[in-house]
């Protein structure tokens, strides 16, 4: 997204600086078109919740690899294992912690998980940063070879979750004090979904204040527009770029671990079957735009929850339609990044 | 002529399969704006690619300050002290004004008195200061591009055809701001094919042809013999004038 101006330029100069609200704009009209459709106010704002609630953490997995796509045009196909290996490695500290999980103890609940995605985030960092030096580093600007080999990494991932963990699922239940709704009026909204919300707003503001008030984010944004010239400045653009996988990948894990007490249940292929989703995010946000992924998530989420209550049938293709409008309407995505 | 800050010798780079650079010898003197001439196609670009690391060459040495710099990473020849200004300006549309010049000072932010000194001859950098980038006019692009090359004193500056597509007005501010680089004896490296903007202000000069240097010399011989002109620069030259 754009910066705003604090110093007006002078009258017929240049162009103020406006942001570009079409975008935003889509989100409140898709969900009020759908309000009448859906009928029910209680069981609109339900799926509106709930869509809200997919689509952060469906955003947290994407932000990582858009950034990576766009600042070193790597296409990594492979992001899908770090989602993976984030949620079970979580199981590592929930199933042991079952007593602190299903105590009726706000604090315990929050300390189990609190250290399961601690641990999920460190192993999942620290697996991006060999899976960059070994899978990604040799095929730098090479694309067919990018997705071959990462795909090939993505599928070793899911073989080793099932040596470790074996091939079964693993049922992972809430915490006792996230399970439940609230009751708003005549509308349910889960508790878990609220938190999911939350989660997910604290990483984008993070990453909006990260990229927008620190040098090291004016170097990403920079490297994302042009790497050869933040190299001429006298910056190490590879070094930024490893710091950006292993942040992704990171954040890949955290995505993973809400995402498995979303489903409560693990599989090996939970992080390959969310990646449809996710490259459909990222392709219409604007590859390398983290503003835009955030609100294609949103958009992703939104339609996936509407079209799922009112036409299932068509609720499979719903976000590839989506993902054929927006490009029909904005062909480089909705936030596209200028690139040099 | 001032000891050389920048010495090129027998450089030879490859792009793929063409054979661009064939044997440049080339000598930068301290403190001296130098002009690098030639027609389209002739290998300039790639001449200052190759010093800055973007292109590495495949033979010859490039020696800078007294270092060896053939195989050196583009980050760290920036940081030995060349600013590279690109023919396409490489500017961050993205980004501020300010956002890009405070990328460019590496040492902490930019200088106050620094900047004060670069609006000078760049005002329109002060008025546009928390404007987009990507929304300045061609000319000011090139002021920001200049600007950050010089936003914090560097040995030598590299600057890549500065007036192409620029208006009259601008380029006279372009003038003014080598003239007073050259005041205080920054080292340049100019490329350009518009003779008349560098025949006032150029030290020494190197006409390439087909990737190697077919001329070297001192810019006021160039300037004042109108044979050699033609000779080494022929129609292009006309075109300009």
């Amino acid at each position: 997204m754009t910066t705003t101006v604090t110093t007006p330029p002078p009258d017929g100069e240049l162009p103020r600086l406006r942001l570009d609200k079409a975008p935003l704009l889509v989100l409140p009209i898709l969900a009020l078109l759908a309000l009448p459709l859906i009928g029910s106010f209680p069981t609109w704002v339900t799926l509106t919740v709930a869509g809200l609630a997919m689509g952060m953490m469906i955003f947290i997995m994407a932000s990582g690899l858009t950034l990576v796509f766009g600042l070193m045009d790597v296409l990594n196909f492979g992001h899908g294992a770090f989602v993976s290996v984030g949620a079970f490695t979580a199981t590592l500290v929930l199933l042991p912690m079952q007593g602190w999980m299903q105590a009726d103890s706000v604090l315990m609940n929050l300390t189990a998980l609190g250290l399961a995605i601690a641990l999920a985030m460190l192993v999942t960092g620290l697996l991006g940063w060999a899976f960059e030096r070994i899978v990604v580093m040799p095929v730098y600007g090479q694309h067919l070879k990018q997705i071959l080999i990462t795909m090939g990494g993505m599928i070793v991932a899911e073989q080793m979750i099932h040596v470790v963990w074996g091939p079964d699922q693993i049922p992972l239940p809430l915490p006792a004090s996230f399970r439940g709704a609230l009751l708003i009026g005549d509308a349910a909204i889960e508790k878990y979904r609220l938190i999911a919300v939350a989660v997910g707003l604290m990483v984008f503001v993070s990453m909006f204040l990260v990229l927008n008030r620190t040098k090291i984010g004016l170097l990403i944004r920079a490297g994302v527009e042009n790497g050869e010239m933040v190299e001429a400045l006298g910056y190490r653009i590879r070094r930024l770029f490893v710091g950006v996988f292993v942040a992704g990948s990171a954040l890949a894990g955290l995505g993973g671990v809400l995402w498995g007490l979303y489903k409560e249940t693990l599989t090996a292929a939970m992080g390959s079957d969310i990646m449809v989703l996710v490259f459909i995010v990222i392709i219409i946000g604007g590859l390398g735009s983290v503003g835009g992924c955030f609100i294609g998530a949103l958009l992703v989420a939104l339609v996936a929850n509407y079209t799922g209550f009112l036409a299932p049938k068509i609720a499979l293709v719903s976000n590839i339609l989506l993902m054929v409008a927006v490009l029909l309407w904005r062909p480089q995505g909705l936030y596209p990044v200028a690139k040099r | 002529m001032s000891e050389p800050l920048l010495q090129l010798t027998g450089v030879h780079t490859h792009i793929g399969q063409y054979h661009i650079l064939q044997g440049v010898d080339l000598v930068v003197p301290r403190g001296e704006l130098t002009v690098l001439l030639g027609r389209n196609g002739a290998g300039k670009t790639t001449a200052l690619r190759t010093i800055m690391g973007l292109w590495h060459a495949s033979r010859g040495a490039l020696l800078f300050d007294g270092e060896d710099i053939t195989r050196a990473a583009t980050a760290d020849i920036a940081c030995a002290g060349i600013a590279y200004v690109p023919e396409n300006m490489g500017i961050f549309s993205d980004l501020t004004v300010r956002e890009n010049l405070v990328l460019a000072a590496r040492d902490g932010g930019p200088d106050t008195a620094r900047l004060e000194w670069i609006f000078g001859f760049f005002p329109a950098l002060k008025k546009f200061w928390n404007q987009t980038a990507g929304t300045l006019s061609g000319g000011q692009k090139q002021m920001l591009a200049i600007a950050r090359a010089i936003v914090e004193p560097r040995k030598l500056l590299l600057v890549d055809e500065p007036t192409k597509g620029l208006a009259p007005a601008i380029i006279q501010s372009l003038i003014a701001a080598f003239r007073e680089l050259k005041a205080m004896e920054t080292t340049i490296l100019l490329v350009e094919q518009n003779f008349n903007f560098v025949r006032s202000l150029g030290d020494s000069v190197a006409v390439m042809d087909d990737g190697r240097i077919v001329h070297g010399g001192q810019m006021v011989d160039l300037a004042e013999d109108r044979e050699l002109q033609q000779k080494l620069l022929g129609l292009s030259l006309d075109a300009h004038q």
